[in-house]
Order: C-alpha cells, then structure tokens, then sequence
C-alpha cells in the first residue's frame, strides 16, 4: 500500500519598511550589532509599542493579492516565553484575529494548477540573534533584528509532496517581490519557511506531523521534507509511531534531529496586549490598498501575450520579476515600433549576456534605452542584426551607446549602390565559373554569391540591397 | 510654610516672596528631620535638586514663569528619570538608571517643575500598605506605626508629612487613591487613556495610570492641566480625549442640581462603621451644598478583587518577563546556564507579593485554564463597566468611600494576601471601567484619616473636580496636618 | 485549590525552593480558590473587555527615528562585550 504526504507551511516573510514593526529603529541589513536598537526593541522599563502603518498596509495587501478576507479589525497578542533574543519575554504577534485569513494561491503542477489554501496571515515582531559559534560557554546577543515586521503566511496542509511544496513556496517568494512587500532574500532571513510533515495511507485521516524548523534555502526544503517523509514511513513500517515534534534540519549533514524536551516545557499564554488597542482598518482602506495593487505575474504574463503579441515562453521570462517587467516595459516605450523585437533582444541577447556576467537585471551596464537606440539602429537598417550582437558586446563593456560604437568602429551599413556594385562586380569577377553555373541555372549559387560579398564588404554591406542587386547583376 | 498648598507657593513665587531655591531648601530640610522616620523617600540627590531649582528661577527671570515654575514635586519611583536611579522599589532593578524620562517627566520638566527625589512604593506597586518595597516599609505621619497605604505610599506619606508640597503617583487598582485617603490629602486617578504611560514601568498596563497627589483639589487640577495629554509614543493614550478646563473646573462652590449615586454596594457591613459614618456626613454635606442623593446599585462591584486580581496578574505576568538579567537589572552571581541565571536572578530581584502576582498571572493565562479565569475576569469585566455606564444614565456622579477601613498597622496583614487585597475593594472597580476616579480628606476616625471617593463618567474630571472644591471649600480637613511633623491638626 | 506550583514557576522562570513552594503553593491557592467566585456570574454571550475604551490603535509614520545610542543603552547591562550582550551559552 502507498503512503500520501501531506505538508502544510509556515512562512516568515519580513515586511521590507524602512523602520521596525513598534519602533523607529532601522531595519537596514548588516549593521554593527545593537546599534539598530532603542529602549522600546530592547524592552526596557516603561517603554511601549506603536504600530509601524506600512506593517498593516503592506499585510493586507499581501492578503489582497491571494483573495483572502482582510479583517476591518484584528488584535495583537503576546505570545510569552523566555529566550534571550526575547527582549520583553513574551513576542507581540496576532493570534486571536490576524489581519488576513482565508485566502488561496495557485501554483503549477504537472497537469496544470493546483489550489493552495492560505489559512491566515498574521503581523509579528522578529526576535533578535543569538550566536555561539567560537564562544565557550557563552552566547552572544544581538539584537538589531528584535522588531523588525514580520508576516507569518500559514497555509492549509494542501501539498502532497516535496515538490508542491517548493512549487508553493516559489510562488508565494514571487508574489511577496512583485507585490513589494518584502525583499525576501533567503540568505538574509528575510523569507524563512517552517514545513508541518505527516504521512497517512490515501483515504485516513492526518497523521502525526512533525515541524521542520530551519528551512533555508528551496533546496534544502525538498531535502528536508523528503527525508522527513522517509523517516516517518521507515519509523512507522517498523511498527513505531510519529511523535509531534519540532525537527532542526541540518543541511550539512542532510538530516534532521528532534528539538525534543523544548516543546513540552512551552505553554505561551497567549492573551490580548494591553499596549495595543485592535487594530482597525475602513474598507474605504481596503479599496484603496487594493486599487493601489502592481500587476501580478499572471496577470502580466497574459498582457504581454496580448498587448505585445509575445510568445507564451517569452512572457514568461519577462515576466518572472517584477524588474524584468519593468524594464521590459521601458525597452518598449523607447521602441515602440517592434515590442516582440524588444522581447528578443531583452530574453535572448541581453538576459544571456547577464547571465554569463551572473548579475541581474537590475545591475545591468546597457539600460532600456540604451538597448533601444541599438534596436532602432537594426530597424532602419544602419547596421544588420548580426553586427548588433557585436554592438551591444561593446555596450556591455561600456563603451558607449549603439551610434557612439558603430561610429568608433565603423560598422555603419554600406547602403550606396554604387559601393556595392563595386564589390558585386569584383566578386564576379573572381568567380567567373560561378557565375556561368548560376547563368545556367544553378539557382543554389546565389547563397554563395551573398556569403562573399557580405565577407568582402566585412559584413557591413546592407543585405537586402546585396540581395536586390546581385540578382540584377547576375542576369547579366 | 511646610503645608502650604502648591497654589499658596505659587502665588508666592509669582509675587516674588520666595524663590524655588529656597523652597527647595524648605523641603529638603524636611527630608532632612523627617524621612528617617517616615521613609517616604528613596532617593533624594540635593545637589541636582538645587540646581534644578537655580536653573528654575533664571527661567523665571529671564522667560518668565511656566505652569509650575519652580513648584517642588516628589516622584514615585516607578516613574523613569535620566537624572537618578529609577528602581521601582525592586532589587531587581537595584541601581538602574533609565537612558530616558518618562513622557509626564518631561512635561513636569518643561512646565518648570523642581522633581524633588524618588517615593517610596510596594515593589512594581504591587500592594496596598507600601510594605513590599525593597528600601523597608513606608509610614504613616498620623501615626507611624501605621502603614501610608500603597502602592503610592510614599508620595501620600511625603505630602502628608509636609516633605514635598505635591507628588506623582500611579494607580493600578487604588494606588493613588487609597494612600491618599488614609494619610488625609487628595489625589485624583485620571480616565485611563487621559496620561501617557510611555516611561512609567508597567505593571498592568489596561489599568495604569497616573496622576496628581497633593493638599488641595485645585492643586491637583494644576498639575494634571500638565501631566494630561496625548502621547503619540503610547498607543493607549487616546488622540481625541475631550478635554477639560482644569481649574476653572475647580471654581465650583456648590452642588446645586447635581446627582450623587450612592452605590449601595459600597456601604455595606462589615466595613468600619466611623468611616461609613464620615462618608454619611460628607453626603449630608452635600445635599445642604444641594445636590440630591440617588441611590443605585452597582451589583458586580463584588467580583471586582476577583476579577482584579485576574486581570492585573496576567498582564503583569507578562510585564515582568523583561526582567531577566540580560539587558538590564539584576543578574545573580555565576549562574550555571541560562535556566539557572533566569530562575536565580529573577527569585533574588523579586519580592514575595511580586512572585505571588507573577505566579497568580501565569498559571491564569496558561493552557487549559485560560477561559475559566482570564477570559472570564474580562467578561466580568464588560459586566462591571457596563454597571457603571448605566448608573450615569441616572446620576452625574458617585460618591462612595475610597478605602473600607483607616491605615491599618504596619505587618498587620503583610502575609494575608487576600484581606490584604480586599483594602482596595472601592477603589478597583473603576480602574477595570478605565473612569476617572478622586479621594479626598472627609474626616478623622481615632485620629487617622477618612477618603471620600469620587468617580465620574470618562472623560468628565471636570465633574469631579467641581464636586470635590465645593466640598472641600465647605469644610476644613485639607487644612488639617499631623501635629507631630509640625501641622495643626 | 491545588496547583502544580514548581510548574507555574518554571513557567514564570523564578526558582522556588521546596520551602517557598511550601509557602508560597497555599497562599496561591487560596487567592484563586478566592477568584473562583467569578464562576457564579452568568456571563453568557458577555463580550470580554481587553481595553477600557473602544478605540484603534493609532499608527506611526513609517521614518527612522532612532540613532545609534548602543554605549548609553548598554550601561545598565550586567555584560557586555564588543557591543554584544553576553548570557550562559544558549543551548538549541
């Protein structure tokens, strides 16, 4: 008999704003340690919390875009325990009400798409960092990150395998980008996943699940769910049970150990904080932030097929951040004529060269109209496509823009029929076997007529009128 | 001199007869003789007192006066001060000086107040008798064999004494209101939302707020025209409180048509039947100053200690948590791990009355018994708010008495908790409503002092305010001062 | 009322000796045995009261306000080192 998976996720999605959820430290990356902190992050006597507004816009926004209801009022908790990146020993987030619930995503399958449900999404407070690594006997505290917004996305146990999962979690990682409420670079902890794992025989109900903490990387998320679910299957073929627990994965290694004796002694008593009346929300709100919501990938995608006329795989590529759209967007506002020119370009030449380079889009030396003035050099005919490709290899080495390096390098197209029959006529001349064979009716000759003058004028000479006039001259 | 009221030392200063230095001097001279005995202060820095009383009259001289130009306030010590340590009467946070002010310091600061040292208080103002502080008991100057009650016990006891002309206090569940009954001064616990809590250390913090203790009803209107406000760095302060004109509130010098509820639940037997006498009085006064008396009914005043000491032991669960030896406060010596440093730090900061109300919290908030005790209490809490919503339907405000019994002696019931905590059953029901609340002096049983408790709608301090100066302007007890500190009693 | 109180400690991170809790377990107990007269009121369909009166939390602007204030904000701690507090080893 097989065995189903079933896997529900948590994310932590930090809410990408300038100053932390409760205070008006900054969030910024890599500073020197504590110097992000306040008496308010740092919990000391006294000192209360207020709600950073673009915590709760950006919240429901994110709600907005996975058709979840937005709660007009919801309420922060305390969840307590003791930790010593816990400044206050108790950590405000919303349990009660959040600020989202009943929302779904979408994402592909191998036959198509499959609905995922988005249980709840609610705001909270990150905790600090604790370091041990080279220390004896010690811990070292930092507390720059205590504060900083957080989502906690929670899903339905709606994903049946590792996969789906990973699929899940790629989705909601373009969403929140596109959406411009989180950063949610993984390396710096600001997209971090918890998965919920339990087998059951097709038809039974749930089994045990246990979490997986620590998931840090797309990879390792398959990794860890995988070799959890062949944990639980061998545990449970060999007579034993799962046990609900907290599991740390450890990529290095390629398995998980039990959190065990941590879980027992927890008991959060939760209950509403004091400090925080609810948190209301008008639907005139509401509206707004959803008037205000940037295009979605899908939505996107299906435009540029439409609007553009771009094929299905290049509205795709081009759709795949929200900085690819963007600059696509620019590349054919300077270039209107030719959009699905501008696709090529973008997907094919412009992204392959980055790629080579490994940077981004963003960090691109050629900007869209840039790319644009090279593109209009190939619809009037200046230069030909293929000596565009060399053209923007200099572009990329930054030696200027398109007219700037066709004129240093002398690729302006020959146009004049006079040149050109000039090299016609010298090319014939060398090849007068040639041109008795094409006279007789070997048609296939032409090409090679081409090929030598297009050599000859060093690829300069503008095919077309290459074409026009060979035909002319070869008639003899 | 010693038991003038702060209006008195205003004129004074206004009209060039004293100087804040030497009202300074004054008060710290008293300090001097007095608080060896009393123990109302904790810590008194002379010299920064001073300066801050030179600093106030060159301002005087050179800007001219402020609200409380060089007017000596004292401060309990769970309000945070840059200036000086700030310990909450707790070795928890023995030698802690705060990095900030708390948002009323600073408005004191700016109205050009002199903030004459830190009062004595239950540890995180958790008691009613000023016995649970770290720096020994507080007493009583009517008799200092009694408790000043608590947990402002300090500040009452100061004011009372004739060692500081006016003080801060907070209150939780009475802790203005009941010290300032039993040592015969007035104090008035604003509506909840009314006075920013930022910088004052938390206890419970649906319930804290602070306010005025001093000699005279119009004296508290001066200072709380100050302390009042909205605080945007506290979420609780209400953006749109109504306002009110402070002292003009206090010109009132009759009671004609107004409607005083008498609360039949808080004239009941088995409370001290001179005190019930005393309030009869102050009512029967009252009604020849014209107001009519409306009897009501307040029927779930009798949960309120229970549901009290649900509610404020949860939250301060909570609150205390930030105590645990990492970023500030007490750290026992070599811990073990981390276990050991949390659990040792944490029992050797901590009073007993502190881990009793720790304890109470957390076991009310933790798994399985949630509902029937938190959950319930703030149910009963919708309960006794809506009482007293529906009794200002009927009445503009009520009178009852502040406190069931006069100071009791020092260790009298330090190790009964819970008759302990029945010493605040009138005072708590209107801190789980968020209503404004104000004891005032109504007479003397055996000598010690008798609160007459007024509590008005949200928002209406005006009303209490106006009820409390007719009173006090038809009787004489803010004139009374112990005979032994040197008043006329 | 009996209650587990060396777990209500644990819970609270305070250490109890087995003297304290001697004491210290009736006293607690008789305070909730004194809160359990909650249990007469009917409170059925009652809304519970988290906050005195009915308002919204306001919000704040979302601009930095703070600057690094770590060497005053680190005076009250017990130890320190490089900017870093310093507590027993965490164990994970």
């Amino acid at each position: 008999m097989s065995w189903e998976t079933v896997i529900g996720l948590e994310v932590h999605v930090q809410v990408n704003t300038n100053t932390k959820a409760f205070c008006g430290c900054s969030t910024s990356f890599g500073a020197e340690p504590n110097t992000q902190t306040c008496p308010v992050c740092l919990g000391m006597p006294g000192q209360l919390p207020v709600l950073n507004m673009e915590v709760a816009r950006k919240t429901a926004l994110t709600g907005l875009a996975i058709n979840a209801t937005i709660n007009l009022e919801s309420k922060f908790d305390r969840k307590n325990y003791f930790y010593p990146d816990l400044p206050k020993g108790y950590q405000i987030s919303q349990f009660s009400i959040p600020i989202v619930e009943h929302g779904y995503l979408d994402i592909p399958v191998a036959d198509g798409e499959k609905r995922i449900g988005v249980t709840r999404i609610h705001i909270e407070e990150d905790a600090g960092k604790s370091m041990h690594e080279g220390l004896e006997g010690v811990s070292h505290i930092d507390l720059n990150r205590s504060g900083v917004p957080l989502m906690e996305i929670v899903s339905e146990p709606d994903m049946r395998s590792a996969d789906e999962a990973v699929a899940y979690l790629k989705q909601l990682h373009q969403l929140v980008r596109f959406l411009d409420v989180s950063g949610a670079d993984m390396e710096k902890g600001q997209f971090r996943c918890d998965a919920n794992v339990s087998v059951r025989r097709p038809g039974e109900p749930f089994g045990t699940r246990a979490e997986l903490k620590n998931l840090n990387s797309f990879r390792f998320i398959k990794q860890a769910i995988e070799y959890e679910v062949a944990r639980q299957i061998e545990l449970i073929e060999d007579g034993g049970s799962v046990v609900q627990e907290t599991r740390l994965y450890d990529s290095t290694k390629g398995e998980s150990r039990s959190m065990r004796g941590k879980e027992e002694a927890h008991d959060y008593r939760y209950f509403p904080d004091p400090d925080l009346p609810p948190l209301r929300i008008s639907q005139q709100e509401v509206d707004g932030i959803k008037a205000g919501m940037p295009e979605l990938p899908g939505q996107l995608r299906a435009r540029f097929e439409s609007e553009f006329g771009l094929s299905s795989y290049d509205a795709d590529v081009l759709s795949q951040t929200r900085e690819l759209a963007g600059w696509y967007e620019a590349l054919v506002a300077a270039h209107p004529a030719d959009p699905k020119r501008c696709a090529n370009w973008m997907a094919n030449e412009l992204l392959g060269r980055l790629k080579e380079q490994g940077s981004d889009i963003v960090d691109s030396p050629v900007s869209p109209q840039q790319l644009a003035g090279l593109l209009d050099r190939i619809a009037d005919n200046t230069i030909s496509g293929k000596i565009a490709k060399d053209v923007l290899d200099a572009m990329m080495q930054g030696e200027g823009d398109a007219d700037t390096v066709i004129e240093a390098r002398g690729l302006k197209q020959v146009t004049d029929t006079g040149s050109i029959d000039a090299i016609i006529l010298q090319v014939m001349a060398a090849n007068p076997e040639h041109v008795e064979g094409f006279r007789s009716g070997k048609d296939k000759l032409f090409g090679f007529f081409v090929g030598q003058v297009m050599k000859a004028s060093k690829g300069q000479a503008s095919p077309g009128l290459v074409n026009e006039r060979l035909k002319e001259l070869l008639k003899g | 001199m010693p038991f003038s009221t702060l209006s008195d030392l205003k004129a004074r200063l206004d009209a060039g007869e004293t100087t804040a230095v030497e009202l300074a001097k004054l008060y710290l001279a008293r300090i001097d003789a007095y608080n060896g005995e009393l123990n109302a202060f904790v810590d008194v820095d002379h010299q920064h007192i001073l300066d801050q009383a030179k600093a106030s009259d060159a301002h005087r001289a050179k800007h001219g006066a402020r609200e409380l130009e060089g007017l000596p306030i004292a401060i309990k010590d769970i309000f945070c001060t840059q200036d000086g340590p700030t310990t909450c009467c707790s070795n928890i946070l023995k030698g802690f000086h705060a990095p900030y002010d708390a948002h009323v310091i600073t408005r004191l600061k700016n109205a050009g107040a002199v903030l004459l040292g830190k009062t004595n208080m239950d540890e995180f103002a958790m008691g009613s008798s000023t016995e649970t502080s770290a720096f020994g008991p507080c007493r009583n100057p009517w008799d200092t064999a009694r408790i000043p009650g608590g947990s402002s016990g300090g500040s009452a006891s100061a004011v009372a004494g004739g060692l500081a002309p006016a003080a801060l206090g907070t209150d939780t569940g009475g802790s203005i209101r009941q010290p300032a009954a039993v040592c015969g001064i007035t104090g008035l616990k604003p509506t909840y939302g009314r006075v920013s809590r930022r910088g004052i250390i938390a206890f419970a913090s649906s319930l804290d707020q602070a306010g005025p203790m001093t000699r005279t009803v119009k004296d508290t209107a001066m200072i709380s025209a100050v302390l009042c406000g909205h605080d945007s760095g506290d979420s609780t302060s209400v953006v749109d409180a109504p306002a009110v004109d402070w002292l003009k509130a206090c010109e009132g010098r009759d009671m004609k048509g107004l409607k005083i509820g008498k609360p039949k639940e808080y004239f009941v037997d088995g409370m001290d039947a001179a005190v019930r006498k005393s309030v009869e009085d102050a009512l029967a006064k009252c009604v020849e100053l014209g107001a009519e008396i409306v009897d009501i009914s307040l029927p779930h005043t009798k949960y309120a200690v229970a549901a009290y000491y649900v509610i404020a032991p949860s939250e301060a669960s909570a609150n205390l948590s930030r105590y645990d030896g990492v970023r500030f406060g007490h750290r026992c010596e070599n811990p073990d791990d981390l276990l050991d440093m949390y659990t040792r730090s944490r029992d050797e900061g901590f009073g007993d009355e502190v881990k009793r109300r720790i304890l109470t919290g957390t076991f009310a908030l933790s798994s399985g018994y949630y509902d029937a005790y938190y959950l319930k209490a703030q149910q009963v809490r919708t309960l006794i708010r809506q009482d007293f919503l529906d009794a200002f339907d009927k009445v503009d405000i009520i009178a009852t008495p502040t406190s069931p019994i006069p100071a009791f002696k020092i260790g009298e019931k330090a190790d009964d908790p819970i008759t302990m905590y029945l010493s605040d059953i009138f005072t708590i029901a209107l801190n789980l409503a968020g209503l404004p609340g104000m004891s005032q002096p109504c007479g003397f049983v055996g000598g010690l002092p008798v609160g007459l408790q007024w509590i008005a709608p949200a928002w209406r301090e005006d009303v209490l305010l106006a009820a409390g100066s007719a009173y006090e302007a038809a009787t004489d007890w803010t004139t009374k001062a112990p005979a032994s500190f040197g008043g006329a009693a | 009322m009996d209650i587990d109180v060396h777990k209500v400690a644990m819970l609270s991170r305070i250490r109890l000796t087995d003297k304290e809790a001697a004491h210290l377990g009736p006293q607690l107990g008789n305070i909730l045995g004194y809160i359990e007269q909650l249990s007469e009121v009917d409170t059925t369909g009652v809304k519970p009261t988290a906050h005195p009166h009915d308002v919204a939390m306001p919000q704040r602007v979302d601009a930095v306000s703070n600057a690094n204030r770590r060497d005053t904000l680190q005076k009250p701690a017990p130890n320190t080192e490089s900017g870093l507090y310093v507590v027993p080893k965490v164990i994970e």
